[in-house]
C-alpha cells in the first residue's frame, strides 16, 4: 500500500498560507486521497466520469468554494480556491476540469453577470451539486478565436430563440444547466454577444459525448447543438455584453487551472522520487544514477517555482489588482512545466511508466488537454507579447 | 523490601495464559525490590489453572470471590484490586496490557492517586525505583520512565515478558468480597469463532495482505496456520481489512493490533510503516513475496521470492512434515 | 445533549521519528501534526450523537502547546461548537496529571457524555479516558468499537482476546473510542470557515507534581539484516530447515 500523498514543498510555501488555506488544502487532499485515487485508473481506462463522487464533492463545498456564503458557497479566499483545484488536479486533471467548469464557467458567470433572482435560483443548487452545469463558448470552428463564433439568439415576443453549435464542452451531457454564449446581433458583432442560462432539457437543445479521447479519459466532453432553442426572457445573463465577459469567465478557470497544473506536477514527482528510490537496476536503486537524478531537479526546481508564483498570484487576486496577462503568465508556464513533468516521470518509471497503476502517463494524456485549453499555450504566449510590446501578433 | 502485586487475568472461572507473564514480570520486579510477589485474581469461585501461578514465581496466590465477578467488572475489579495493593503496601502493581488490562491498570493508577507506566516492554529497579521501557510512536522509539510514585503500577505488552519457571511453594488464599461489581457490567462475550487465536496472544502468527487477490484465498493461510497445531493465528493487513476480506480484529498493525510473536509470517504483504509498526517486534520474521523489491524483505530475517500460491502450500506441506 | 470530547495534537504517523537534543523528546523539526486518529472517532462520535438528539452542545478540549488551538479548530471545522486548550509547552508524561487537568475543567460542565479516544498515537499510554472517569466518578468503557444510547444508558461493544464484549451502563459516562465506530467526516470547508468564529477559550494548564520522570528516548537497534532464503517452492525446505535449526523457533 503507498504511503499517503504529503504535498512537495521543498521551500516551505505552507509558511506563505494561513492555517484555513492549510487546512482547506488538507482536507481536498485526504479526500482525493481516499476516495478518488482508489477509482481514477479504472475511471479513465473506462472513460467515464466519476459522477458519483460529485455529491461527495459538493456537500465539502469543493464548487464554486471562492464564491460568497449567502448563495451556499463557502466563501474561501482565492489562494484557498486555488489550493483547491491543485489538490483535485493532484488526483485528475478531468475531474479537476469538473469543479472548473462548475465554479468558474457556470456559478462565476451566474454570480458576475446574473440578476439578483438568478443568483438565489441557480446558485445554491450548483454548490450543493444537485444541478450540474457547462460553459457553451467554444465552436467547432471558433476555438481560439471565440469572437467568431456563429452562435445566435434572436429576440422573439417572449424571450430568445438559439440557433448554434459549441463543441468540447465538459460536463455537456450530465449538465441540466448551460451557460451559452451567442451573438444577439450581427454575425461579426462581437460586441453583441450575451450569456444564456439555457435549460438542457429544452427542446432542441442536444448533447452528445465526443468519443475516442485520448485525454480527460475522466471527463466528459460533449458537443452541443441548439436547434431553435427558446428560452424566456429571463434567461439572459443581464450584465453580461461583448466578449469580455465570457473571457472574464476564462480567467477565472485560467487562475484555477495555474494551480491544478501544479497538483498534477506534485503528483507525477512524488511518484517517481518512490519510484526511483526503490526500483534496482545494476546492483543500486535507479534513483542512484546521474541521468535520473537531473530529472528529478528539473521537476522539484519547476514545482517549486511554480507554487511560488501561484501563492503571490492569488494574493494579488484577493487584493484586487490581478490583471489576465498574470494570470496568462501563470497558467502558461505552469501547464507546460507540469506536462515536461509528466513526461520525464513517465520515462523514469521505464516500461511500469506506460501501465495506467502508474499516474504519469495518465497525466501526461491529460495534460495536454490542459496545454490546448482555457487559452493555448501558444494563445497566451501572444497575450503577454501584446502587453509586453503593445503590438498585437494574433493575425488578422 | 517491597512486594509486588501481580494481577492476573481469568474469565469463566478459568485462568488466561497471559498471566503466566504478568507472573514472569513481577517476579523479575520482585526480585529487583527484594519481595515477594502476590498473585491477585478476582472471580466469582475458584479458578482453574490459579495453582500453577507458583512455577513462576508466585509465593502466594490470593482468590478474591465475589458477585458478578464471573467475568470482567471494571469498577468492581478496580475498587479489589486498589484495596488489596493499599492494605498489602505493594511497591509495585503489575498487569498484562491486555484488552482488560488496558482498561483496568488505569483505573487502579486513579483510585491509588499514582500514575500507570503502561504496555511496558522492561521492567527494572534502579536507585530504589521502578524504570520501565516502553514503545512510543508505534515503535519508532523506545522511553525509559522512571517511576517515583508508589506504588508503581505498570502494565506489561504481552508476548514480550516470556513465561520463566522459578518455583515457589506458593500458598492460596481465597477471600471473599462484597465489594459490588459496580455500574458497567459485561452483559455477554461474542465469541471469535471456536479454536482461533487472537492475533495478539498467537505464538504464531501468519498474515496476508492484497497479494493474496480474494478473499477466498485465506484460506491458504489458514491451513498454513492449522499447520502449527493450534498454535498459530491468521492475520490480515488494513488494506484487505478496509476491503472487507477480514475482520478488524484480525489486523496487524498500527491502527490494528501489535503483535509480537515469536514467528511472524507476512504473505503478499508489501511492508508499509504502518504495518510494521504493529509487528516489528516480532521475534523472526518470515515475508514471502513476488516482489523481491518490497520493502517487508528490509524487515524479515528470511524471505522468499516467489508466487505465494506455490509456496505457501509447499511452506504448509514441509511444516506438517517437520512437525511429524 | 451536552457532550465533551478530550483530543490531542500528534505527529503524523508517518513522522520520521528523531531524539531532540534533550534526549527525551521528539525532535519537532520538520513533523507535521494533526489531530489523533483515535480522537477523530470520538469527534464524530459525538457530532452524530448531537445531530440525532437534534439539540445540544459539543466541546472539545485539549492539554496542549500553543499550536494544538490549530488541533482544536480542526474539531470545530468538524462541527464541535466549542473548544478549550488547557496550554502547556510540554504534555505531561503523566498520563494523570493530564486526567487531573481536564477533570478539573470538565466537571461542573453537566455532561451528558465524555468522548476521548481510546489511545493518542505518539505516547500510547492508553490512560487518560478511564482515569478521568476514575476522578470524575463516571462509569467508563474504553475502545468502543460501537455504542448504542437510550435514555440514561449504554451498550457499547469492544474487541477483547477471542471476542467482543458486549457492556451496558448509565449515562453520564466516559467512552474511549477505537477504529471502526464510526467514520469520521472531513472538516467541510465551509466548516473551516465557521471555525475561526467558534470561541476557544485558552487557559494555562495547573500541572500538580508529576510522577513519573522520563530518562531517555531511543531509537531502537536496527533489525539484522535478513537474508533472501532463494525463489519459488524450491526454496521452502531450506527456509523450514532455518527456521528450525538457525531461528530455532519450529
Amino acid at each position: 500500500m503507498a504511503p499517503r500523498f504529503q504535498g512537495i514543498d521543498f521551500y516551505d510555501a505552507d509558511s506563505l498560507l494561513s492555517e484555513e488555506e492549510r487546512a482547506v488544502r488538507d482536507t481536498v487532499r485526504d479526500w482525493v486521497e481516499d476516495e478518488l485515487m482508489p477509482v481514477i485508473a479504472e475511471h479513465y481506462l473506462a472513460g467515464k466520469f466519476p459522477k458519483e463522487l460529485v455529491p461527495r464533492m459538493a456537500e465539502l463545498g469543493f464548487f464554486g468554494a471562492n464564491l460568497p456564503e449567502e448563495y451556499g458557497c463557502a466563501g474561501l479566499n482565492n489562494v484557498a480556491y486555488g489550493l483547491i483545484m491543485q489538490e483535485l488536479e493532484r488526483g485528475d486533471s478531468g475531474v479537476r476540469s469538473f469543479a472548473s467548469v462548475q465554479g468558474a464557467l457556470v456559478m462565476y458567470p451566474i454570480y458576475a453577470f446574473g440578476s439578483e433572482d438568478q443568483k438565489k435560483t441557480y446558485l445554491p443548487r450548483l454548490a450543493s451539486g444537485e444541478l450540474i452545469g457547462c460553459f457553451g463558448l467554444t465552436e467547432p470552428d471558433y476555438g481560439s478565436n471565440p469572437g467568431g463564433m456563429i452562435t445566435v439568439a434572436k429576440e422573439t415576443k417572449d424571450g430568445w430563440v438559439l440557433n448554434g453549435a459549441k463543441m468540447w464542452i465538459t460536463n455537456g451531457s450530465t449538465a441540466q444547466v448551460a451557460i451559452v454564449w451567442a451573438k444577439t446581433g450581427a454575425i461579426d458583432d462581437v460586441a453583441s454577444i450575451r450569456g444564456f442560462i439555457v435549460p438542457t432539457d429544452a427542446k432542441g437543445f442536444t448533447a452528445k459525448d465526443q468519443k475516442g479521447k485520448l485525454s480527460l479519459r475522466a471527463s466528459d466532453t460533449s458537443e452541443l447543438v441548439l436547434e431553435d432553442v427558446r428560452v424566456p426572457k429571463d434567461a439572459l445573463l443581464p450584465n453580461s455584453g461583448g466578449l469580455k465577459s465570457p473571457l472574464m469567465c476564462l480567467t477565472q478557470a485560467r487562475y484555477g487551472i495555474a494551480w491544478g497544473a501544479i497538483g498534477a506536477a506534485m503528483a507525477c514527482f512524488d511518484e517517481a522520487v518512490s519510484y526511483a528510490k526503490n526500483r534496482v537496476m545494476f546492483g543500486k536503486p535507479i534513483g542512484g544514477f546521474q541521468i535520473q537524478q537531473v530529472r528529478l531537479a528539473e521537476m522539484l526546481t519547476e514545482i517549486t517555482k511554480a507554487q511560488l508564483l501561484c501563492v503571490q498570484l492569488g494574493r494579488l487576486k484577493d487584493n484586487g489588482t490581478m490583471t489576465p496577462q498574470q494570470v496568462s503568465l501563470a497558467k502558461r508556464n505552469n501547464v507546460d512545466m507540469a506536462t515536461e513533468c509528466a513526461r520525464e516521470a513517465r520515462r523514469l518509471l521505464g516500461a511500469n511508466g506506460i501501465l495506467a497503476e502508474y499516474q504519469a502517463m495518465r497525466h501526461l494524456a491529460n495534460l495536454e488537454s490542459v496545454y490546448t485549453y482555457e487559452g493555448t499555450h501558444d494563445v497566451h504566449s501572444l497575450i503577454l507579447g501584446q502587453e509586453i510590446t503593445g503590438l498585437n501578433a494574433f493575425g488578422a | 523490601m517491597s512486594h509486588v502485586l501481580a494481577v492476573v487475568e481469568q474469565r469463566d472461572g478459568a485462568l488466561r495464559k497471559v498471566s503466566h507473564e504478568v507472573v514472569t514480570g513481577a517476579r523479575r520486579l520482585a526480585d529487583a525490590l527484594g519481595g515477594e510477589v502476590h498473585a491477585l485474581v478476582v472471580a466469582s469461585g475458584p479458578v482453574t489453572g490459579a495453582d500453577q501461578l507458583g512455577r513462576f514465581g508466585a509465593d502466594r496466590v490470593v482468590t478474591v470471590t465475589g458477585d458478578g465477578f464471573a467475568r470482567y467488572a471494571p469498577e468492581g475489579m478496580a475498587a479489589v484490586v486498589a484495596e488489596r495493593a493499599t492494605a498489602g503496601g505493594h511497591g509495585a502493581v503489575v498487569c498484562a496490557a491486555t484488552a482488560t488490562g488496558k482498561d483496568l491498570a488505569p483505573r487502579v493508577a486513579a483510585k491509588l492517586g499514582v500514575p500507570l507506566a503502561s504496555d511496558v516492554t522492561d521492567v527494572a529497579v534502579e536507585g530504589g525505583a521502578v524504570v520501565v521501557t516502553r514503545p512510543v510512536y508505534a515503535g519508532k522509539a523506545n522511553l525509559r520512565l522512571k517511576v517515583t510514585a508508589t506504588p508503581a503500577v505498570v502494565s506489561l505488552r504481552p508476548n514480550v515478558f516470556t513465561p520463566l519457571e522459578r518455583p515457589k511453594a506458593a500458598t492460596a488464599e481465597a477471600v471473599a468480597t462484597s465489594t459490588p461489581a459496580g455500574r458497567v457490567t459485561v452483559r455477554e462475550i461474542k465469541a471469535a469463532p471456536a479454536g482461533t487465536l487472537d492475533v495478539a496472544e498467537a505464538p504464531i502468527v501468519v498474515s496476508g495482505g492484497r497479494g493474496l487477490k480474494e478473499p477466498a484465498n485465506f484460506k491458504l493461510l489458514e491451513d498454513l496456520a492449522a499447520a502449527f497445531g493450534g498454535q498459530a493465528a491468521v492475520g490480515a493487513s488494513r488494506a484487505v481489512v478496509d476491503a472487507g476480506w477480514r475482520g478488524h480484529g484480525e489486523q496487524v498493525g498500527q491502527t490494528g493490533k501489535t503483535v509480537s510473536p515469536t514467528l511472524y509470517v507476512a504473505v503478499g504483504i508489501s511492508g508499509a510503516i504502518q504495518h510494521l509498526a504493529g509487528m516489528r517486534t516480532s521475534k523472526v520474521i518470515v515475508a514471502i513475496n513476488k516482489d523481491k523489491d518490497a520493502p517487508i524483505f528490509k524487515a524479515a530475517d528470511y524471505g522468499i521470492v516467489g508466487d505465494l500460491f506455490e509456496v505457501v502450500p509447499k511452506l504448509t506441506e514441509e511444516i506438517r512434515k517437520a512437525r511429524g | 445533549m451536552k457532550i465533551a470530547v478530550c483530543i490531542k495534537r500528534v505527529p503524523d504517523s508517518e513522522a520520521r521519528v528523531k531524539v531532540a537534543g534533550d534526549g527525551t523528546s521528539l525532535d519537532a523539526a520538520g513533523v507535521k501534526f494533526i489531530l489523533n486518529p483515535y480522537d477523530e472517532f470520538a469527534v464524530e462520535e459525538a457530532l452524530q450523537r448531537k445531530e440525532a438528539a437534534g439539540t445540544g452542545e459539543v466541546t472539545v478540549i485539549a492539554v496542549g502547546p500553543a499550536a494544538s488551538q490549530e488541533t482544536i479548530r480542526t474539531a470545530l471545522a468538524m462541527g464541535a461548537d466549542r473548544g478549550v486548550l488547557l496550554q502547556a509547552d510540554a504534555v505531561p508524561a503523566d498520563g494523570l496529571a493530564v486526567a487531573r487537568a481536564l477533570a478539573a475543567e470538565l466537571r461542573d460542565g453537566g455532561y451528558d457524555l465524555i468522548l476521548c479516544g481510546k489511545m493518542a498515537i505518539d505516547d500510547q499510554s492508553y490512560q487518560v479516558g478511564p482515569m478521568l472517569a476514575e476522578l470524575l466518578d463516571l462509569p467508563c468503557v474504553t475502545a468502543v468499537t460501537k455504542l448504542e444510547l437510550a435514555a440514561g444508558t449504554g451498550t457499547a461493544e469492544r474487541e477483547v482476546e477471542g471476542g467482543v464484549e458486549v457492556v451496558e451502563f448509565p449515562l453520564p459516562a466516559v467512552v474511549t473510542a477505537d477504529k471502526g465506530l464510526n467514520e469520521p467526516r472531513y472538516p467541510a470547508l465551509k466548516g473551516i470557515m465557521a471555525a475561526k468564529k467558534k470561541p476557544l477559550e485558552v487557559k494555562p494548564l495547573a500541572a500538580g507534581a508529576a510522577g513519573v520522570a522520563v530518562l531517555g528516548m531511543t531509537l531502537p537497534p536496527e533489525r539484522q539484516e535478513g537474508k533472501i532464503v532463494g525463489e519459488g517452492a524450491a526454496a521452502v525446505p531450506e527456509l523450514v530447515r532455518l527456521l528450525r535449526e538457525e531461528a530455532k523457533v519450529l
